[in-house]
């Protein structure tokens, strides 16, 4: 029976530390969504549970700002960024993994050293490079340096290493060259990873902002997070209320990507392909 | 027309010789086991065959065709791995036509040749699943269909039935065999399993220590070891080896315990004797006359092993008639009757050689 006291109470106690933390970490996403529906008004007479909800926020942001084009600007060199990393990260991992030749250690070396050193740290001579090459203020500016990653090569070879040598024999003997064995089983071997990898660089690129505030200066290729700047205008009065809500459709694309990549994150996917 | 290994070796780096001047023809139709001990080089020999590894030394034929420096493809043959090497991405029918599409065959040959490969091994109805959704057995059968649905005529398969339970290991045995037969395979099979080498192969090659051991048919194998390590290999319980000293022109004495005659004269004075435990014969007796101890009994069901420990040294196994009553710890006098084998010190089978000379 006091066992039984004991557990109960230990599991109370669990969940009041939960509820706490998770209110901890959950509040300031609802305060934000919940003042993205009120008045400004409202907002700035500190009148947190007025009741006056509505849209007249979303509707502002949509046709007074051009948060639209942020939004499609954002959009594209994300996904043109996720495609390339993808890409790239996935041929220079398998050259890693699958082919064998000499200094093969020593550049994957050099790649980690691109890792450790911090994207700050190069910002001075990358911006130097790009206005050498006239890419300032331009979506190339926000898409050629990031092409690749050492990161995503870092991450799909040690997942790539784990692809069974049976499969690379047996397409050997099937006679698949490095191209198809590539594309027809190492890919599909490490979905997975792949999916991961594209999450992550598109967020990442969806979440710049140093690198755009630098170089970009017009709306047309002003990305989402450096809009959302420009809206919180320095002199004039600000519009929390329209703020918020633009704050809100910028996250809805993570929650989406989120979302997506859960779906795939099932185990035992490879089952079945060795034993 | 078949395959020919002349002087085969293989070295690793490190100068470790893995297989060491291997020669063996492989006719074509033909059930080929390899077998030996784990380490013994069995499956680099066939990987080499596969050319997934690259030799050292020495040449391998196809069909007439020096084929050493061809790559895997263009050697014209089917592998079946241990562990299945199915694509766990792809559904059963399309790991079978995996290989044909990689080939570019006609997709109505494509069609036509899996679904007939699907027939053969019975995963019909299994055809839109996932290697991860099939037991074992099914896996084994997936990757079996992938050698049928090639037009290979030569199929490897290393230790394919490893990973499988006892009783399917039985089946697939019977069903890798049917196979075979029914569509002429030349079929190189690596085991380690004496069993599975003498219950399907046509020829054994055996390996030991990087080198050819012997090579015949399960026959000759069993019944005229070319040494001590090949009599030792095969036979379940194993043969039975002690050391014998030649007492008179035709009286051996083994092992200081019993005595057995020879059928004819040999040259050497120090020999070992192997007597398989089929061949032992063993009765109750007082602890006077007795040159035994009994250590266990097993049971299975139609026959009896007996373990025994002799009186000066060694352990043998009998097999008797699950009728006999003995029981641990009987004091028993254990004999070999006509049939048994002759190894001189180094090991190699003198049984024979005797004969010939003396003949």
């Amino acid at each position: 029976m006091a066992e039984n006291n004991n557990s109960l109470i230990k599991r109370i106690l669990t969940y009041v530390l939960l509820i706490a933390l998770a209110l901890v970490i959950l509040a300031p996403f609802f305060i934000g969504i919940w003042t993205s529906f009120l008045p400004t008004m409202d907002i700035a007479k500190g009148d947190l549970f007025s009741t006056n909800l509505s849209f007249d926020n979303y509707v502002a942001a949509f046709t007074k700002t051009p948060i639209l084009r942020y939004l499609a600007n954002s959009f594209v060199i994300s996904t043109l960024t996720m495609v390339a990393q993808l890409l790239f990260c996935s041929m220079s991992a398998y050259a890693f993994v699958f082919l064998k030749f000499k200094g093969r250690n020593f550049l994957f070396g050099l790649f980690l050293v691109t890792m450790m050193l911090p994207f700050e740290a190069q910002i001075i001579p990358n911006f130097q490079t790009v206005k050498f090459l006239g890419m300032l203020d331009n979506y190339s500016v926000l898409i050629v340096p990031f092409l690749t990653s050492a990161f995503g090569t870092f991450m799909l070879r040690q997942s790539f290493k784990q692809t069974p040598a049976e499969l690379k024999e047996a397409s050997d003997i099937e006679g698949l060259n490095h191209f198809q064995f590539y594309w027809n089983v190492v890919l599909p071997y490490n979905k997975i990873s792949m999916i991961t990898l594209g999450a992550y660089s598109f967020l990442g690129a969806w979440n710049q902002y140093l690198w755009p505030m630098l170089t970009t200066f017009s709306n047309n290729s002003r990305v989402i997070q450096n809009g959302l700047r420009q809206l919180q205008s320095e002199e004039t009065f600000n519009d929390w209320g329209m703020i918020q809500a633009s704050a809100a459709i910028i996250v809805i694309p993570t929650i989406i990507v989120l979302f997506i990549g859960q779906h795939y994150f099932k185990s035992g996917l490879n089952e079945g392909a060795v034993k | 027309m078949s395959t020919i290994l002349k002087n085969v070796s293989k070295e690793f780096d490190q100068g470790k010789k893995v297989l060491d001047n291997v020669s063996a023809e492989i006719q074509t139709g033909e059930f080929f086991v390899i077998v030996g001990p784990s380490g013994c080089g069995k499956s680099t020999l066939l990987r080499i065959i596969a050319g997934l590894t690259q030799i050292s030394a020495g040449t391998i034929k196809i069909e007439n065709r020096v084929v050493n420096d061809l790559s895997p493809k263009d050697r014209n043959l089917t592998m079946v791995f241990q562990s299945y090497a199915l694509f766990p991405f792809l559904s059963v029918w399309e790991n079978v036509a995996f290989g044909l599409k990689a080939r570019k065959v006609d997709s109505l040959e494509i069609e036509s040749r899996v679904n007939d490969a699907l027939k053969m091994v019975n995963l019909e109805e299994l055809r839109d699943r996932k290697p991860r959704e099939l037991s074992g057995g099914q896996r084994q059968r997936v990757a079996l269909a992938r050698a049928v649905a090639s037009d290979a005529k030569i199929c490897l398969m290393d230790e394919p039935l490893s990973n499988l339970d006892a009783q399917l290991r039985i089946k697939m045995r019977q069903e890798i065999y049917a196979l075979q037969r029914k569509l002429g395979l030349t079929l190189i099979y690596v085991t380690h399993d004496q069993v599975e080498a003498m219950t399907m192969a046509d020829h054994i090659m055996v390996l030991n220590d990087s080198k050819i051991q012997q090579v015949g048919t399960p026959e000759e194998i069993y019944q005229h070891p070319a040494n001590e390590f090949v009599a030792s290999f095969f036979g379940v319980p194993p043969i039975n080896i002690l050391p014998a000293q030649k007492i008179s022109e035709a009286i051996l004495q083994v092992n200081n315990d019993f005595e057995v005659t020879l059928p004819h004269p040999i040259e050497q004075k120090n020999v070992r004797v192997g007597v398989r435990p089929t061949e032992m014969k063993i009765v109750d007796t007082d602890e006077l006359h007795a040159n035994a101890t009994i250590k266990a009994v097993e049971f299975l069901g139609d026959e009896k092993i007996i373990h025994a420990k002799m009186n000066h040294g060694g352990e043998v196994s009998v097999m008797v008639d699950s009728g006999a009553h003995f029981s641990p710890f009987q004091n028993v006098e254990i004999t070999a009757d006509a049939e048994f084998l002759i190894f001189d010190v180094e090991g190699n089978n003198i049984t024979e050689q005797g004969a010939m000379v003396h003949a």
